[in-house]
């Protein structure tokens, strides 16, 4: 079995160019021809497959489990149950300073307790030969409960909520001055209420883990955001060292923070491999996704804003309800927009959250600001119809100098910029603003903006470069690719940093035995394995020089780091005075197969070096000034005036994200997150029955994710602009695509219609 | 057990089968075709696309044994002489692919598509039932519904499609 | 799934011999909607009898100008027919707004027909749902009901019928022709599918032993000039809302003749009689159609998350006939 490897097929002339370049991504081609092998796909022999049962109350305790039926489904291997599962010990609780605890999906100690903490909860794993009849088992498995009174109605459970707590990575609330008062006093005002439902992720590739042990050894093959999250709460659960278990996750099939958490389907595959004897693989059906992993919460959420006539912002108020699972999930930054997107002279922030006995919800794309950005862009066009003012003027005169909460610096800040260049582009001017007022045909024509805005993060990476005497180049890393692109900007950095033609470049990741990379979230992967990526690099270069410089032969000898250039495929003076040379030559010269260079430890005291850098990082960050992405959404909608249908038929996003290292790949990650965010818009919803807690659409079929036909042709633009703070000068951009995409279409759809629709998503029967 | 023949990728398959097993499991598990990707298993998004005498359909709501004596394609029979079919290349270039899991389906579709259209198939976007519907990004996009892509690729994949169009109307 | 026997006929009297000499057997012809059912543990037959092989794939003119349709005919295939596109164009355009192409080109007419609904209180096997469980009761009164019907429901079930071509041919007066053991019958289309009562697991008129051997589709000069207008969630690849299938003819200003049926309302496709009645020999204008469309609508309750399916219905109603009337036939 070997990690991922890859070779990028364009070889470049020259070198120093990678970076910017919109080349092909590296793993196209196994991608396309299908050899690209996921977690459910790794062949061994004597597989054997599982299948989960389902709890179908949402609070009580199991008073009896009949397996006889299951267990006699020819092919069957056994049935695990809490009468019969070997212990385990439980979830970490969940703690800013443990950050393996950051990937406890619940803390349910699965099949270790009769206790039923959620409609959907596994109560039995079936291990068969086939998955169909492990499947099939499955649903044989009679289950009588003790049912205890559940509280699972967020709409009738939202006067209970209570303020969130504020913690290290995030702050519940936040205040400037009177902004109650101020409200009150203002001359103009709005204040909304707006609402959000539950959203699933909904990757292609639903769950997947094939699990192996040997002895007290194990190899699992995941599709996991977190190797080395998942490797950690692996080796805790089942009281393994780190070092006996790999978690090898070359290719996921989509994420969006869905794959971030550990679930029980996890942590169950391993058990039941334990329990069999036997490698297992555990493919979880959509339904079973729905069951046991965790979405986005649904909101509720008020946005007051007061302003003077001239449209300067007195008070901004935004308050949200969300919730949380009884056994666990977190608060999500659902207002953390609202600090740093507009200079109101008095703000009061809160977030509130209500607990419930439903799956917990997990991060989903731009936790927080997805569904953040709907409420405050909404209202902020709102306040421009009452203001009689266009919408961008209305931003335009609040964009703030400083961060508005607190004065802090802003590390980069070109939303100005990004609505010039995309009013240019969408044509906004032609725009008549009155709601009703332009048409195609019988269709109602409308145009909306919204601003985009998610805050930029770095985690710790470990990087090792290694340069052989071929002159190629290997990059090794734990990282994450599920289709952001990782490993082709990877190549395109490590390419530039030592003068080499990407093709000259490998990239191994995916696997837990390369030095311990980020996890994918937080839009934070690529900022951080290029913040040691960079300086591994320099430190190659200063170990090949003194290689050079060792030799009485070399023209390099006299020559200082500092005035050598890495350039095609070696080493030359960076002034072009004099000769240098090749690395193959200076590696032969030497009689060296290979040199390299790495930044962080894998050791125990090295992890936790690198996560005390990363959470120091995180705050010191936070103390110094305000990173963040954004951009400005231009949409147009066309609503048939008869149906109330709403079809988006263009779409303009300008994005400020700094330096961008791959024009092609992240124009996909923006258009991915708008495209999410028109779901999102106009029909994403996840139906969880008041009265029971069950999810009632766990199906592709009833969820309702965009399809092509759904999507027009999206433009995206940057500002290319690098942000001096950051690596490179790149900011993230897996996940800014989203935010503020549910916010255009809605003022868009005012503008046709004259409608508001404050309750997402915007469905025809609410615009009839 | 029933026995089942068909020729898959061009070669011809001779397989005992229980009659529940789906063609998307004979493919993936049977015969380590995992090329074809299991979404739902509800025929509600199009991971499992291959193509039955040229015809695509959804592997995951097909029975296997219903399959007897048909000819299937899959994603890892579409290249010719070693060469990789023409919309293969096109996705790469126009980037019409993320995580990857949908993509063996949207190439699949696309051929059958391509083919469906070829034979003067309309759509339901086809403005006139009875005259030849022009490929516009529009026909294009209603043909590929039946592909979900939860990256959002949707813009790539239409444009790969019109790249590969665009080339055969030159040709 | 559960395993089952497997019976592989190959002519339609040995397939109508097999599913009445098996108890619990069930025909297979794309599979489509019975492979999901029986994944999903709402369908467990026995025995499955494939009749994919079946020679009912014909689609041939009659006599007088009607088109015979056999059963096993691809969705697809049936709706790229030049026959179905010229003179049927509402039932084209209907089948193509239905699932995918993939779908589409392994559903077979019959099977489309016997399509099963889309509840979700039906699919999930750990709610009450009478169709599923005679006299269970039925967990969709009271929960989410957005895609519910509001024509023709009963105290015992709100399901609607989830397929499209099948309000096409509702619109067209098709006929149903079926054959068992006992010998063949035909039944029109408008009576094939049964509203729920009290009985909501009884879909069709048909017994359990018969096989759908083909539609057929009467001559109509009104059909040529028709269209099916589908309203959904998303713009392609979910089921309706609400959907219409009309055919107009209009001679000097007047409604000459007029067939419309309703999808995504009623159990069963919902053949408009009522609007017919009050279009015939009105004018024209889009007043009658209003008015037509209120009279068909007259009768409807809504649950707490469908009313907007009646307004709805009026308003597709309203705009497919007055684009037949503006912009002609699909054809």
């Amino acid at each position: 079995m070997t990690q991922t490897e890859v070779r990028t097929p364009p070889l470049r002339e020259t070198t120093g160019s990678a970076v910017g370049a919109p080349i092909d991504r590296v793993d196209g081609t196994a991608k396309t021809t299908g050899a690209a092998r996921f977690a459910a796909e790794h062949p061994y022999p004597d597989l054997a497959h599982a299948a989960l049962a389902h709890s179908s109350v949402a609070r009580g305790r199991i008073t009896a489990i009949d397996t006889a039926a299951a267990a006699a489904v020819p092919g069957v291997l056994t049935v695990i149950t809490h009468l019969n599962a070997p212990a385990m010990k439980p979830p970490p609780k969940i703690s800013p300073f443990n950050l393996v605890s950051l990937a406890t999906g619940t803390s349910v100690n699965y099949l270790n307790t009769d206790e039923v903490h959620w409609n959907g909860q596994p109560v039995a794993v079936v291990v068969a030969e086939t998955r169909d009849a492990a499947l099939h088992a499955a649903s044989l498995v009679e289950v009588a409960y003790q049912r205890l009174e559940a509280v699972v109605d967020f709409a009738a459970e939202e006067g209970n909520a209570e303020p969130q707590k504020s913690n290290a990575l995030q702050s519940g609330g936040a205040r400037k001055g009177d902004a109650r008062a101020a409200l009150a006093a203002a001359p103009v005002s709005v204040d909304l209420r707006f609402s959000t439902p539950q959203h699933n992720h909904n990757a292609l590739e639903p769950h997947a883990t094939t699990a192996a042990w040997d002895g007290d050894r194990l190899t699992v093959h995941e599709a996991t955001q977190g190797i080395a999250w998942t490797r950690g709460q692996l080796a805790l659960r089942f009281g393994v060292p780190e070092r006996n278990i790999r978690v090898l996750s070359p290719y996921v099939g989509g994420g969006f923070g869905g794959k971030g958490m550990v679930w029980a389907g996890t942590v169950l595959a391993v058990l039941a491999a334990r329990v069999a004897g036997r490698p297992v693989r555990l493919e979880l059906t959509r339904e079973g996704v729905y069951r046991t992993v965790g979405g986005r919460t649904p909101s509720t959420q008020r946005v007051a804003l007061g302003a003077r006539a001239d449209g300067r912002l007195t008070a901004l108020v935004h308050t949200s309800v969300a919730r949380v699972g009884r056994v666990g999930g977190g608060g999500e930054q659902i207002t953390s927009q609202s600090r740093h997107l507009y200079d109101a002279e008095n703000i009061l922030l809160q977030q509130n959250l209500v607990t419930l006995d439903l799956l917990p919800n997990t991060m989903m794309r731009a936790p927080g600001e997805a569904i953040g950005t709907f409420a405050l862009e909404s209202a902020v066009d709102e306040l421009a119809y009452k203001l009689g003012l266009d919408p961008i003027e209305l931003r335009m005169r609040n964009e703030p100098t400083v961060n508005p909460l607190d004065g802090k610096r802003f590390a980069h800040r070109m939303l100005r910029e990004a609505y010039e260049l995309g009013a240019e582009r969408f044509g906004w001017p032609e725009r008549t603003p009155a709601p009703g007022s332009m048409r195609d045909g019988r269709w109602l024509v409308g145009m909306g903006v919204a601003s985009a805005y998610h805050p930029s993060w770095q985690l710790a990476a470990n990087v090792t470069v290694r340069l052989s005497a071929d002159g190629g180049v290997l990059v090794r890393c734990a990282f994450q690719e599920m289709g952001m692109g990782s490993a082709t900007v990877v190549a395109q950095i490590a390419a530039d940093a030592l003068g080499v033609p990407v093709a000259a470049v490998r990239v191994e990741y995916g696997d837990s035995l390369l030095p311990g990379g980020p996890a994918a979230g937080g839009s934070a992967q690529t900022a951080s394995i290029a913040a040691s990526l960079l300086p591994a690099a320099e430190k190659l270069k200063r170990s090949v020089l003194a290689l050079a410089r060792r030799s009485p032969e070399s023209p390099l000898r006299g020559t200082r780091a500092s005035g050598v250039l890495a350039r095609d495929g070696g080493l030359y003076p960076a002034d072009g005075r004099g000769a240098g040379e090749s690395y193959p030559a200076i590696l032969a010269r030497a009689g060296r197969d290979s040199v390299e260079a790495r930044v962080g430890s894998d050791t125990r005291v090295g992890a936790m070096v690198s996560q005390a850098r990363t959470v120091g990082k995180v705050l010191n960050d936070r103390r110094r000034w305000v990173k963040a992405a954004c951009g400005a959404h231009f949409c147009e909608v066309r609503v048939d005036p008869d149906t109330g249908e709403v079809r988006v038929t263009r779409w303009v996003g300008a994005f400020d994200v700094g330096r961008v290292i791959n024009a092609k790949t992240a124009a996909s990650q923006l258009r991915g997150g708008i495209v999410m965010g028109i779901g999102m818009a106009l029909s994403e919803e996840t139906l969880v029955d008041p009265r029971t807690g069950r999810v009632m659409n766990p199906s592709l079929a009833e969820y309702h994710v965009p399809v092509h036909a759904d999507i027009p042709p999206i433009e995206v633009h940057y500002l290319d602009e690098p942000d001096p703070t950051m690596p490179l000068g790149l900011i993230g951009v897996g996940e800014v695509g989203i935010t503020g995409v549910a916010a255009a279409v809605a003022n868009a759809v005012h503008h046709a219609t004259g409608r508001r629709v404050r309750d997402l998503p915007i469905t025809l029967d609410k615009l009839l | 057990m029933i026995s089942v023949r068909m020729r898959v990728n061009g070669s011809e398959v001779s397989v005992a089968l229980e009659p529940q097993v789906s063609l998307l499991d004979l493919l993936r598990g049977r015969l380590g075709l995992t090329g074809t990707k299991r979404g739902c298993d509800q025929g509600a998004c199009g991971a499992c696309t291959v193509l039955a005498d040229g015809e695509r359909i959804n592997s995951c709501l097909a029975l296997a044994v219903q399959y007897e004596g048909r000819d299937i394609t899959t994603i890892e029979g579409l290249a010719r002489d070693g060469e990789a079919h023409p919309l293969q290349t096109a996705f790469v270039r126009n980037d019409g692919l993320q995580c990857g899991y949908c993509t063996s389906g949207q190439i699949c579709s696309a051929v059958g598509m391509l083919a469906e259209h070829g034979a003067g198939a309309p759509s339901a976007v086809t403005e006139h039932l009875c005259s030849a519907a022009a490929l516009t990004d529009a026909e294009i996009r209603e043909r590929m519904s039946g592909n979900l892509c939860r990256c959002g690729a949707y813009n790539g994949i239409v444009g790969a499609i019109q790249e590969v169009v665009g080339k055969e109307a030159v040709r | 799934m559960k395993t089952f026997s497997y019976v592989r006929a190959t002519d339609v009297a040995t397939a109508v011999g097999a599913i009445a000499s098996e108890p619990n057997a069930k025909f297979i012809g794309g599979g489509t909607n019975l492979v999901d059912l029986m994944r999903e543990r709402v369908e467990s037959p026995d025995t499955v009898v494939d009749i994919s092989a079946l020679p009912l794939t014909e689609v041939e003119e009659l006599p007088g100008g009607g088109v015979r349709v056999g059963a096993l005919t691809r969705n697809s295939h049936l709706a790229a027919h030049p026959l179905i596109r010229a003179r049927y164009p509402v039932l084209s355009q209907a089948i193509l707004t239905g699932a995918s192409a993939q779908l589409r080109n392994m559903a077979t007419v019959g099977g489309n027909l016997l399509q099963r609904t889309r509840c979700p209180y039906f699919y999930d096997d750990t709610a009450a749902c009478n169709k599923r469980e005679p006299g269970a009761g039925c967990d969709a009164i009271g929960g989410f009901t957005r895609g519910h019907a509001v024509l023709g429901a009963s105290e015992a079930c709100i399901a609607t019928h989830p397929s499209d071509m099948c309000v096409a041919l509702a619109a067209l007066d098709a006929t149903v022709e079926v054959r068992s053991v006992r010998g063949t019958r035909r039944v029109p289309v408008d009576g094939f599918h049964l509203l729920p009562g009290a009985t909501p697991h009884i879909e069709t008129v048909m017994a359990a032993d018969e096989l759908v051997t083909a539609v057929e589709l009467p001559a109509s000069p009104l059909a040529a000039n028709s269209r099916y207008r589908k309203v959904r969630d998303r713009a392609s690849y979910a089921f309706a809302l609400v959907s219409v299938a009309a055919a107009l003819e209009v001679t000097g200003g007047a409604v000459a003749g007029v067939r419309l049926a309703l999808g995504g309302v009623a159990a069963k496709p919902w053949r408009a009689r009522e609007a017919e009645r009050v279009l015939l020999g009105a004018p024209a204008t889009e007043e009658s159609f209003r008015r037509a469309a209120e009279a068909e609508l007259a009768p409807a309750a809504a649950q707490p998350h469908n009313a907007f399916k009646i307004e709805l219905a009026r308003r597709t109603i309203t705009a497919t006939l007055r684009r037949l009337l503006t912009d002609g036939s699909a054809a």
